[in-house]
């Protein structure tokens, strides 16, 4: 990554908050106006992340599960719209449609592992089963999940994989994707890692006009990648979605080549 | 209130509620407050979950950087500094599994393991004691160019070593 040398240091105390007085006033105005400087952040930030993942320690007492859904019950509808009034945000739309595109993403999740691990099919069934009472709130979304997930969970559903003889695995992506609402989910395996300033980028591929941007990831160590409701125009319906390498930033035209390319099924 | 919404919140407490309660308990060093942290956490992803931007990193890493600021936050008595939307996390491994999590949980313990001992103390006082730059400096009896490149090496090599 590239960044103003001068600044380096004192992005990496900054980035854990140990940066203080005049320097971290002067590294507050720099990264207003300096993109690659906040990027470079955002990737301290990681590395710090990590640095708190090597804690490992006891699970949280049991209790600690049912005191924050207790919690959460208690936060009613009309009081978390009155919230949502006082920090000047007009309702709380956005954020129910947030958790509806993260229950899908669960659910989608769940639909996975389900498919390859066979050996846990019927435990699955039961949680799909659960997320789908639950987590899914219009008959309609139900309705879709069931034509989702009956392949692939059916008992008598038989699960191939087939690949190339003698090749590595292949990178695979799905994508999930809910015109009416603008909402995707997507999920890759096996991707090749990529270089540290380049990321993954994924297109819609709409039936008229030019490809639009639907997020950038990167893999983690496993290959695997997902891409929870990137900000999409609603009502667009997609002839293909597919995936280019594109620098970290993302861009708002495909770099040729298509690494990856997928049409509804 | 939308059950699916408390399911959804469940889901990924079951998945992440052991990275937030480590990483709090190795901050605060006490179980009560550590389950404070934990629990204001998963309230704060509850009330704003659009803080978190998927498109731009991965929920363990995010949620670990925000259980580690309110933690430090706690230990210093202090309101909270940042917002949560400010915090943008840029790293790959997700970590939702035990599995993955071990291994990268052993991956940066290695790292860590061969940093010179000061480098690692100093690391270790900014992230987990929340101490600053000039408090390590006057703490440790070295200059302050000193602890700022420990630190900044440091995170570089945990960075380096998950590229491999």
């Amino acid at each position: 990554m590239s960044v103003h040398e001068q600044f380096a240091e004192d992005l990496a105390l900054y980035a854990l908050n140990a940066l203080e007085g005049d320097d971290r006033a002067v590294l507050e105005k720099h990264l207003a106006a300096c993109s690659e400087c906040r990027l470079e952040l955002e990737e301290l930030r990681g590395d710090g992340a990590l640095l708190a993942l090597s804690t490992i320690g006891p699970k949280p007492p049991a209790r600690a599960r049912q005191r924050l859904l207790d919690a959460v019950s208690k936060e009613s509808a009309p009081t978390r719209a009155q919230n949502a009034r006082k920090m000047g945000h007009p309702s709380v739309a956005p954020r129910r449609s947030w958790w509806r595109a993260l229950g899908w993403a669960a659910t989608a999740a769940v639909i996975v592992f389900a498919a390859s691990l066979w050996k846990e099919n019927a435990v699955l069934r039961q949680s799909l089963a659960s997320a789908s009472a639950q987590g899914v709130q219009s008959a309609r979304e139900l309705e879709d999940l069931r034509k989702i997930a009956a392949p692939l969970i059916a008992p008598e559903a038989q699960r191939i994989t087939l690949v190339a003889m003698k090749t590595p695995p292949q990178p695979q992506g799905k994508a999930f994707y809910l015109r009416n609402r603008g909402s995707l989910v997507f999920m890759a395996n096996n991707m090749p890692s990529l270089p540290p300033q380049k990321a993954y980028e994924l297109w819609l591929i709409p039936i008229q006009g030019a490809p639009v941007p639907a997020g950038t990831f990167k893999p983690d160590a496993h290959g695997s990648a997902t891409v929870v409701n990137p900000p999409l125009p609603s009502g667009m319906e997609a002839k293909a979605f597919a995936i280019t390498v594109e620098n970290e930033a993302g861009a708002s035209t495909p770099t040729m080549p298509i690494m990856m390319m997928g049409t509804g099924e | 209130m939308k059950s699916g919404d408390q399911s959804a919140l469940a889901e990924l407490y079951d998945r992440y509620s052991s990275v937030v309660y480590a990483v709090a308990l190795r901050v605060l060093g006490d179980t009560g407050a550590a389950e404070d942290v934990l629990q204001e956490v998963f309230l704060q992803l509850w009330r704003n979950p659009g803080a978190f931007d998927s498109a731009r990193g991965s929920l363990g890493a995010w949620l670990a950087v925000i259980t580690r600021n309110r933690a430090i936050d706690a230990l210093r008595r202090r309101k909270p500094e940042t917002d949560i939307e400010d915090v943008i996390v840029s790293v790959a491994p997700d970590l939702a599994g035990n599995a993955d999590r071990s291994r990268a949980a052993e991956k940066a313990r290695s790292v860590l393991g061969t940093m010179p001992a000061p480098q690692r103390s100093a690391l270790e006082m900014a992230y987990f004691e929340g101490m600053s730059h000039s408090e390590i400096a006057t703490k440790t009896g070295e200059p302050l160019g000193t602890i700022k490149t420990r630190i900044r090496s440091g995170l570089i090599a945990l960075r380096k070593a998950f590229q491999t």
